[in-house]
């Protein structure tokens, strides 16, 4: 499978990056890991007549904490996720997460900016990134943006990103005594998108009441979303397992899957219900540890 | 508009001119003639086309070569050193961890960049590890023991590899 022909351009600063942009508009598009774009450009529903490559633009690979947020650069790789001491010691959610992105060859040229960016609802970073009220920072030709998680996706394949933006940090409160999360997918193989994922990330007190919860799920709604019924539930309660099984519920309702050869509608919703359960029950888990 | 790369593959540099859309299998394949690195699934899926890039195992079908410009690439040819076989490539004849071969190369690097990460791996571990690369003859129990076999030698001697 051969792509349509292109130009291709490999800017070394966000600035040279933008103004390529500028120039292509609507017939550019920004590179980064290359593997949501290449797949697409090799079955022609891609042909841009012009590549950016964005990947050789300097220090947007990093993972730290600061000021009590956890920064990640947009060229961070799901390997680089999955094998940080910092993620596996503090946040073992983004560890789960990577774990289930593809395999490990495409885990070392996936990106976790690439995979936001692109604004599919089978990927499975946007409900991680929803569970963990995380903030999307964007730079463009007009300057730098903070966009909350909750306003980033759109619609299908669309995003708040402008033509020329490059998304290049995702900053994620830092986690601290009581909080703990977790990410589960059912998928019929490795390296296959999920049937349904679902992201819990979860903040209780020492007497089990949760103080806050996000809850996301992957692949079983048209836009990447959140389960707010759910999580108004939670809010506030003690935690018990008629709650978390009613938390379940309520996910198994209030998605929006569509049958396809992963399983009918009915399949989909009923193992959202069992997943948000048990991940609940994971995200409680490494809750109580943490205190 | 065609691009000069420069590649270095398994210890030589090469400079050409490439076509952007230029998948890197097909450059190393028929630029190069290095047809040791196979193309299965040509859909990102089988693994058949792994080499490494910088040390890490990659699928060189979902790449362009001009990604790949200033890079160091490793393929199955790079292995055997001073005549000898690499303790991996030891390891997969003796324990029969191919059967029609076509697997074997994209398995191998593979298998390289894992044991990188992971000396001493359990089996469920190495099974996970070669998630990324199908084989349709062995049923991978072969495989799996031709790698914990090859870590067991790999972590008593200093070995001598491409990566
Ligand atoms: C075999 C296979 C299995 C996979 N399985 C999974 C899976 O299970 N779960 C999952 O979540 N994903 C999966 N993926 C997708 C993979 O994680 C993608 O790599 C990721 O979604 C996109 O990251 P990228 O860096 O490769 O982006 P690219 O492919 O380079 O880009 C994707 C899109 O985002 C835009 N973009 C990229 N980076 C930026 C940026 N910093 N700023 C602005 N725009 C940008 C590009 O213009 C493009 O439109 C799989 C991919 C393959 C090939
Ligand atoms: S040919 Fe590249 S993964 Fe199959
Ligand atoms: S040995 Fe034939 S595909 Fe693996």
């Amino acid at each position: 499978m051969i792509p349509a022909s292109f130009d291709y351009h490999c800017p070394s600063t966000l600035q040279e990056a933008f103004t390529l942009s500028q120039e292509f508009g609507e017939d550019a598009k920004y590179l980064s890991g290359g593997h949501s774009l290449i797949p697409m450009m090799k079955l022609r529903f891609s042909e841009p007549a012009h590549i950016i490559d964005i990947s050789r633009i300097q220090g947007l690979k990093y993972i730290k904490e600061e000021d009590g947020i956890l920064k990640i650069g947009a060229f961070t790789t799901e390997a680089d996720l999955e094998f940080s001491d910092l993620c596996n010691d503090k946040y073992p959610i983004l560890v789960d997460v990577s774990k289930l992105i593809g395999d490990p060859s495409v885990r070392n040229k996936a990106t976790v900016g690439g995979n936001l960016a692109h604004g599919d609802a089978a990927n499975d970073h946007p409900a991680v990134m929803l569970a963990l009220k995380a903030n999307i920072v964007a730079e463009g030709p007009g300057g730098t943006r903070n966009i909350p998680i909750a306003e980033f996706f759109r619609g299908l394949f669309e995003t708040a990103l402008g033509q020329n933006d490059i998304l290049t940090e995702i900053q994620i409160p830092a986690t601290k005594a009581g909080n703990g999360g977790a990410y589960n997918k059912i998928e019929r193989k490795v390296g296959d998108y999920a049937t349904s994922g679902v992201a819990v990330n979860l903040t209780v007190d020492t007497s089990d009441t949760v103080v806050d919860i996000g809850i996301g799920l992957t692949n079983v709604n048209p836009v990447p979303m959140r389960v707010s019924r759910a999580e108004e539930a939670l809010k506030g309660n003690k935690l018990t397992q008629e709650l978390i099984e009613k938390a379940g519920k309520i996910a198994g309702e209030d998605c929006s899957p569509t049958a396809d050869l992963r399983g009918s509608e009915d399949y989909k919703r009923s193992i959202t219900k069992e997943l948000t359960i048990r991940t609940i029950n994971k995200a409680w888990e490494r809750a109580k540890a943490s205190l | 508009m065609k691009k000069e790369v420069t590649i270095n593959v398994n210890g030589t540099s090469y400079t050409e001119e490439v076509e952007p859309r230029l998948l890197l299998v097909h450059f190393i394949r028929e630029n190069l003639e290095l047809t040791g690195t196979h193309i299965g699934c040509d859909t990102s899926h089988c693994g058949a086309c792994t080499i490494l890039l910088n040390g890490d195992s990659v699928k060189s079908c979902t790449i362009f070569t001009v990604q790949a410009d200033g890079a160091e690439i490793a393929t199955v040819e790079g292995m055997m050193q001073d005549g000898k076989y690499h303790p991996l490539q030891e390891s997969f004849k003796e324990y029969h961890g191919l059967q029609c071969g076509f697997c074997t190369p994209g398995m191998l690097m593979r298998a390289i960049d894992f044991l990188k990460h992971n000396p001493d791996p359990t089996e469920e571990e190495i099974r996970w590890g070669i998630s990324s690369n199908l084989c349709r003859c062995t049923g991978y129990n072969n495989i799996v023991i031709a790698i914990e076999k090859a870590a067991e030698k790999m972590r008593e001697v200093e070995v001598e590899t491409v990566a």
